[in-house]
């Protein structure tokens, strides 16, 4: 495993920026997690990484070493896809062999037969090593996609939303699995994803990407607490934060145009009078609709709320987030 | 609008019973959710009571009306499937139109009601356009526009969303909901989704292999599970299930659990073999002097809140907790459980043990 540092780069599709003078270090045994919509730049940022593409400007270095003009083998970084592609004619064993068959590679058999017994063990597959590939479960499939990366010894594992295409259930499992193998094996992981939870679950460091940009890179507490956009700020919490103009409450700072309301930025049964509007039981938690000044309010509240649609309830900011008109954290 | 009742009904497919006997009431104008995972016969209940399949045996009235062997045409119901189909060369208007024209409705009138409906869903301004050209919401929003226009006694949604891509499907989920708040029609809504079934229904059946396994209101089934297979199906992270073998007197409050007394509801009746003790995440807490201990396996931060996976003597269980508290992969804890909200399943059958908390919910 080796750092990872990202230095000013950019790549361009004829006008538009895909990447933008992205500077970023992933430290050795790091989880960073790149977050953002489609488009942000964040898997052009992965394929800049492992060579597939080549940036326009700026320098990419492995180890503390540049790496721009190796070939993508050479920079040996192991990539997992969002749709797992197994071998559908070979056994587990031999899908997980394949990479180190490799004639760059030259491992002695016992080596092989060694790591995919590691690998296995470390996924929870050594029962499923002889399954043809196309006799596993979705779930199965894709960890044997991800030991594929594993069984090589790589510098950086890049994962473009590999757990994407799996049930809700399935996804949640494999969250805790992946930052377990991760932990376990020291590894150092770029995870390219535009699911808010895994990022908060899963990362050590989160980079958000806004139109090739990076906005901000930090702990998901970090990200979460202290945004420094409201950019930032709606990629991250649910409900979504609300976003409401700034001079519907006393407070707020100058230059602030709108104030951001986490759930529990907002007191209730104080200050002004807001309209319930519908009341979402969705078990762990229970959502409120209001509508306070003609705009809409989205927050938490106890899961046994008497509350019912046309009551009226209080409301009062405590320690909102504040952003000015270019949507920049104030306060 | 309408009241539908639905008597045992059952539907056979050759040897294979699709529905078993099933019974349940959707009161005049609400959201009514079917879920259950592929194959537990929600979408074949549906197809029922719109009168696309008739039932082997059992009534459905609609308004008071036994339906139950009516063609659909006799009906007077809506119906969105997930994939919608739209008449693709017409435009928007005309696909709305098409209900009504070929009801044979004056001219006038079609025009006044395409557009009271374009108006309800916000698409006036792209009634001219052809509906080759249009994002999927806008398709979706058409397609509702044309069950709508007819004034039915009732909509059938077969996973309207289904085919939406994660953050567009809870858009429309709300604007369903919204919708349906404005009009209050009477919409039955099949869906595998259960945060979906949560967020949108007023009442929620849940089904598996053909069997209703609970009917109520989403907290009713959230916090009342009847089974174990609703507790897991419902709620992410789902139910914690730690298995014990034990007994169960009547008017108990608490349990053994490897050796430690954890409280719960008045039991209200007496039980002996391998138990269930079920708790939601958030229902668990950290705490230093809970003598029922665990060992932090992992940690996800959710923001406000996170989840703290433990593995303990009876089983893995997971914590819902405020990301104040810190907690490290490792470490050993106390748990502590809100007992008034624990339910007791029996873990041969998966029946919930009667108490306190879900008398009155469970039936039977």
């Amino acid at each position: 495993m080796a750092d990872v540092a990202l230095r000013g780069i950019t790549k361009r599709f004829g006008n538009t920026s895909a990447v933008d003078t992205v500077t970023m270090e992933i430290p050795d045994g790091a989880f960073v997690v790149l977050l953002g919509p489609t488009g942000a730049g964040k898997t052009t940022t992965l394929r800049l990484i492992s060579g597939l593409e080549a940036p326009d400007a700026g320098d990419i270095e492995i180890a503390g070493r540049s790496v721009l003009n190796d070939t993508p083998a050479q920079r040996n970084v192991a990539m997992v896809f969002q749709q797992y592609s197994l071998y559908p004619h070979m056994s587990v064993r031999e899908n997980l062999a394949f990479p180190l068959k490799s004639p760059i590679l030259k491992t002695p058999p016992d080596i092989i037969r060694q790591r995919v017994e590691e690998v296995a063990e470390v996924l929870r597959i050594p029962h499923k090593l002889d399954n043809k590939a196309t006799a596993l479960s979705g779930g199965e499939m894709q960890r044997v996609s991800i030991g594929r990366a594993l069984v090589r010894s790589p510098n950086i594992f890049l994962m473009d939303e590999p757990l994407s295409s799996l049930d809700a259930k399935l996804r949640a499992e494999l969250r805790v699995e992946l930052k377990r193998i991760q932990a376990d094996l020291g590894a150092t992981l770029l995870y390219v994803t535009h699911d808010q939870i895994e990022a908060m679950t899963m990362a050590t460091h989160v980079g958000v990407l806004d139109e090739g940009r990076l906005v901000q890179f930090g702990s998901p507490r970090e990200i979460y607490e202290n945004p420094v956009s409201l950019y930032v700020a709606s990629r991250l919490g649910l409900p979504r934060i609300n976003a409401l103009p700034a001079e519907l409450f006393s407070g707020a700072p100058i230059g602030a145009k709108t104030i951001g309301l986490r759930p529990e930025h907002i007191r209730e049964g104080a200050g002004l009078a807001s309209t319930v509007t519908r009341v979402e039981h969705l078990g762990d938690q229970t959502r409120l609709h209001l509508r306070f000044e003609g705009h809409d309010i989205v927050t938490l509240a106890d899961a046994h709320t008497p509350l019912a649609p046309g009551d009226s309830i209080a409301i009062q900011p405590r320690n909102p987030l504040w952003f000015d008109s270019q949507g920049a954290r104030i306060a | 609008m309408a009241e539908i009742v639905i008597e045992n009904i059952r539907k056979e497919f050759g040897s294979f019973t699709a529905v078993e006997s099933s019974s349940f009431r959707i009161e005049d104008g609400e959201f009514f959710m079917l879920l259950g995972p592929s194959g537990c016969g929600k979408t074949t209940t549906l197809r029922m009571i719109a009168g696309l399949e008739l039932p082997t045996s059992g009534a459905i009235y609609i308004d008071g009306e036994d339906v139950a062997q009516r063609p659909a045409s006799e009906r007077d119901i809506a119906f969105v499937f997930q994939m919608f189909a739209l008449y693709p060369h017409m435009n928007v208007r005309r696909n709305i139109s098409y209900p009504l024209v070929s009801q044979g409705l004056p001219r006038a009138q079609v025009k006044a009601k395409v557009a009271e409906v374009a108006r309800i869903l916000g698409i006036e301004d792209i009634l001219d356009r052809p509906v080759g050209g249009l994002s999927g919401g806008d398709r979706q929003r058409v397609a509702l526009g044309r069950a709508i226009v007819r004034e039915p006694k009732a909509f059938m949604m077969d996973e309207p969303l289904g085919a939406l891509d994660a953050e567009f499907r809870e858009h429309m989920a709300e604007e369903l909901r919204a919708l349906h708040d404005r009009m209050g029609a009477t919409t039955v809504y099949v869906t595998h989704d259960q945060l979906e079934a949560m967020q949108m229904g007023d009442k929620i059946v849940v089904m598996n292999h053909g069997v209703i396994e609970q009917f109520g209101t989403p907290q009713d089934i959230y916090d009342k599970p009847a089974t174990m297979f609703v507790a897991d199906f419902i709620g992410s992270p789902s139910m914690n299930f730690l298995k014990t073998h034990g007994n169960v007197s009547n008017g108990a409050r608490e349990v053994t659990l490897e050796g430690s007394r954890i409280p719960v509801p008045e039991m209200y009746e007496p039980f002996e073999g391998e138990l269930v003790f079920g708790v939601r995440p958030e229902h668990i807490f950290l705490s230093d002097s809970g003598s029922y201990r665990g060992e932090v396996r992992a940690v996800e931060y959710l923001g406000t809140t996170q989840i703290v996976t433990l593995d303990t003597h009876a089983g893995p269980a997971k914590a819902r907790i405020s990301s104040d508290r810190p907690a490290r992969p490792g470490e050993t804890v106390g748990l502590g459980f809100n007992g008034e909200t624990v339910t007791l399943f029996d873990g041969h059958s998966g029946r919930a043990l009667k108490s306190s908390l879900n008398e009155g919910v469970l039936h039977g």
